[in-house]
């Protein structure tokens, strides 16, 4: 029997130590002798999404154990946000997260208004959480287009591309920029939604509802996609929370739990949708195949929202984007712990004033981060290959990991 | 933009059949030409332009129809396009790839954050200020992030900084 | 259960002394609930308390949600605990104020694994101990680089690995 397929079998037989091994009767399998060896993997290697540097421990093919070094993107959002006024801060908000700039900015202008205690405008609203969901599908877009790539797809990279431009062209009418935005401010928004917007969105609604079917086609159900991610790396529901994980990372374990629906803000708690959670159709909960598979249904449940939003927009209403616009922004002392659902997970800011026009201190609970921290714990006793497609789908955003 | 075009010498009649062309040119035009119809772009991404530049390399825009295409590895890529913020524990690396890759080398500095810090310029006390400040830069495209025209403004930009190569030709703006 | 009324039981099970609970004065429920928090005086007793928070079974927070790290200007350090139930979906703040010369608390690394980055978070940016912790190594900066930046009189070096740092 050739070396080779021996040593299949002995890793084989690792991973599913439980599983009997069928081995032919004829060969006896002999303990081979492997020393654990340390693989690099980054910080530039096309898999790793940006600048993460991965120190795998492999026995043979198999993973022992990981080392995740972040940092190599640190560009000290903390520190800027101490040094400059709330409404100087978003700018680099948009940068943090800078695949879904919008929910960022949401996120913070939320905890702001939460601090002031400042009421917006219906219209405000409206168009705050249009621009949110739309930016949740370019976002999930971006994560299953990168994570077909990560499991050996191409194709639906640059179907999910395409569609991203037709949102991102919807973005850029309004406010003029391409995917940083500083849209939304605190108490406003810098532009009125360009006319244009709403009937592109039907238009996108009716498409986006197809390319759903078609990457549904393409990657979801496709079995080699699914014998590649289902079943590989599997979080635990008690692990999960006890870890930190939020949005698709923790509701792909079976968990209904979405700050949209769960600590409602906005005008969330007006739509009629259902939070994606894992099954075991395919696969088990909390695997790679389930977090796609929550994504895909976000996907869906965003158009959803989307659709009632375009019906209940108040069209008629004129009222300046920017009447609620606070002309001092000067919070009282105190702090707050504000959060809201960014396609990520759960987006938290605290903020400590202390009466000033600047912040004393900001600090982020970024969920990519919190999401990442457990990749040492889904990538045990995997193969490397397994490992790409696991880190593929916690779905991070370096930006959002180093701050 | 064929190579015909830009021919030094005058090209031999040529016959009617086809056959048996001939063309008279330097190698260096030669060089040139194959160099900057094939420039090779190594996939690193850094930041925010990273995504401007994988928006740049998908359908909509598609830099392969100059040539680029992007590579893992710095020993098979001519040009690393610094898309991003350098800090400062990622600097050392970006000069190591760059000193991996094989010569002719030319980088691209996309983005304020690696022209001059950015955004980070005043208070990050974790951004390098500037790429060049550890390699050489050949062209810098402003913007944050520059659009996907941009970046392909900068390409060809790049591209006839490598035809003007060895030429008493000045490379004019 | 009402905050007020997760703070009677702490009380009650540690006594009178555990801690002063801080309310936030604000308009809003959300920055009522969210802007108040418990300053916990002794930082010996905060393992025993992060158990007993976890563990007991009508509190049951079985979430940290975030661990952060205030510099307060005048030499002291605090140490931030954000929990939540997702069970009960009640919240609470905790707070731990320590003297800048004696930054350091127990790790609660044990009782939420969420804390293992965090931890190392807020020792890398603002310079606070975690006893106990398993991995207590700088996490975003490199090992060498001087200093804790997010403190408020820090000041960035001028020169790093021979790169030229400010502008
Ligand atoms: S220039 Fe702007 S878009 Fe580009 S990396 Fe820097 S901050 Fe991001």
């Amino acid at each position: 029997m050739p070396e080779i397929l021996e040593r299949n079998i002995h890793s084989h037989s690792l991973l599913h130590a439980s599983a009997p091994v069928h081995l032919p009767d004829r060969v006896e399998p002999k303990r081979l002798h492997t020393e654990e060896m340390v693989l690099n993997i980054g910080p530039q290697h096309p898999s790793t999404h940006g600048v993460l540097r991965l120190e795998v421990v492999l026995d043979g093919e198999v993973v022992v154990d990981v080392i995740p070094h972040i940092g190599y993107l640190h560009r000290c959002f903390e520190k800027h946000a101490e040094n400059l006024t709330y409404p100087q801060v978003l700018p680099y908000v948009d940068r943090m997260d800078y695949i879904a700039a919008m929910s960022g900015e949401h996120g913070y202008v939320t905890a702001v208004e939460r601090l002031l205690y400042i009421e917006v405008p219906e219209k405000v609203e409206y168009i705050r959480v249009l621009f949110a969901e739309l930016q949740r599908i370019a976002s999930h877009l971006i994560a299953i287009g990168t994570f077909g790539m990560d499991s050996g797809a191409f194709t639906p990279f640059l179907y999910c591309f395409r569609d991203r431009e037709t949102i991102l062209e919807m973005f850029e009418k309004t406010c003029g920029a391409r995917f940083l935005y500083n849209y939304m401010w605190v108490g406003g928004l810098s532009h009125d939604l360009h006319p244009d917007v709403l009937p592109m969105c039907r238009d996108f609604l009716k498409k986006s509802r197809a390319t759903h079917q078609e990457i549904n086609d393409l990657l979801t159900f496709n079995h080699i996609f699914v014998e590649r991610t289902a079943g590989i790396g599997v979080l635990d529901r008690e692990v999960a929370i006890n870890g930190g994980a939020s949005g698709p990372m923790l509701r792909s374990c079976g968990v209904k739990w979405d700050i949209r629906k769960d600590d409602p803000y906005s005008i969330y708690d007006r739509f009629e949708w259902e939070v994606a959670i894992g099954s075991s159709d395919r696969g088990e909960p909390g695997d790679s195949f389930n977090r796609h598979w929550v994504r895909m249904q976000e996907w869906e449940q965003s158009l959803n929202i989307i659709e009632q939003i375009l019906e209940q927009f108040p069209r008629q209403d004129a009222t300046d984007v920017q009447s609620a616009i606070p002309k001092r922004l000067k919070p009282p002392e105190g702090e707050i712990y504000s959060r809201t659902e960014t396609p990520r997970g759960e987006l938290g800011y605290y903020i400590v004033s202390n009466g000033d026009v600047k912040p004393w201190r900001v600090k982020v609970r970024s969920p990519a981060f919190s999401n990442l921290s457990l990749l040492p714990l889904l990538s045990r006793g995997y193969l490397v290959a397994d490992l790409i497609v696991i880190l593929g789908s916690i779905d991070i955003v370096l930006g959002e990991v180093d701050r | 933009m064929g190579f015909l075009d830009h021919m030094e010498l005058p090209v031999l009649p040529t016959d009617k059949t086809g056959e048996g062309n001939v063309i008279v040119t330097s190698l260096d035009t030669l060089f040139n030409w194959s160099r900057l119809s094939s420039l090779w772009q190594m996939s690193f991404g850094l930041a925010c332009c990273a995504i401007e530049m994988m928006s740049t390399a998908a359908a909509h825009y598609d830099m392969m129809r100059f040539g680029v295409i992007p590579r893992p590895s710095p020993r098979q890529s001519d040009v690393i396009i610094i898309s991003g913020t350098v800090t400062l524990k990622m600097a050392s690396r970006v000069k190591m790839l760059y000193e991996q890759m094989a010569d002719p080398k030319y980088v691209i500095s996309m983005g304020n954050c690696s022209n001059c810090g950015g955004p980070y310029w005043e208070y990050g006390y974790h951004v390098l200020r500037g790429v060049d400040r550890v390699i050489p830069v050949d062209v810098y495209i402003p913007g944050c992030p520059p659009r996907p025209e941009a970046l392909l403004e900068g390409l060809m930009k790049l591209q006839e900084k490598v035809r003007a190569q060895g030429k008493d030709i000045e490379f004019t703006e | 259960m009402e905050q007020l009324g997760i703070i009677e039981r702490l009380q009650s099970a540690f006594g009178e002394t555990l801690g002063v609970w801080h309310a936030s004065n604000s308009e809003s429920a959300y920055a009522r609930r969210m802007g108040s928090f418990f300053q916990v005086s002794d930082p010996a007793r905060l393992l025993e308390l992060a158990f007993f928070l976890r563990d007991e079974p009508a509190l049951a927070f079985d979430s940290l949600l975030l661990l952060s790290s205030v510099d307060h200007g005048d030499g002291s350090l605090s140490v931030v605990y954000h929990l939540e139930s997702t069970v009960y979906r009640h919240q609470i703040v905790l707070k731990i104020t320590r003297p800048m010369a004696q930054a350091r608390v127990p790790s609660v690394t044990s009782v939420w694994s969420h804390a293992n980055w965090q931890e190392r978070e807020a020792w890398d940016m603002m310079g606070i101990r975690f006893e106990g912790h398993p991995d207590h190594r700088r996490i975003l900066l490199e090992e060498d680089y001087p200093g804790h930046p997010l403190r408020k009189y820090f000041k960035e070096p001028d020169f790093y690995h021979g790169m030229k740092v400010p502008n």
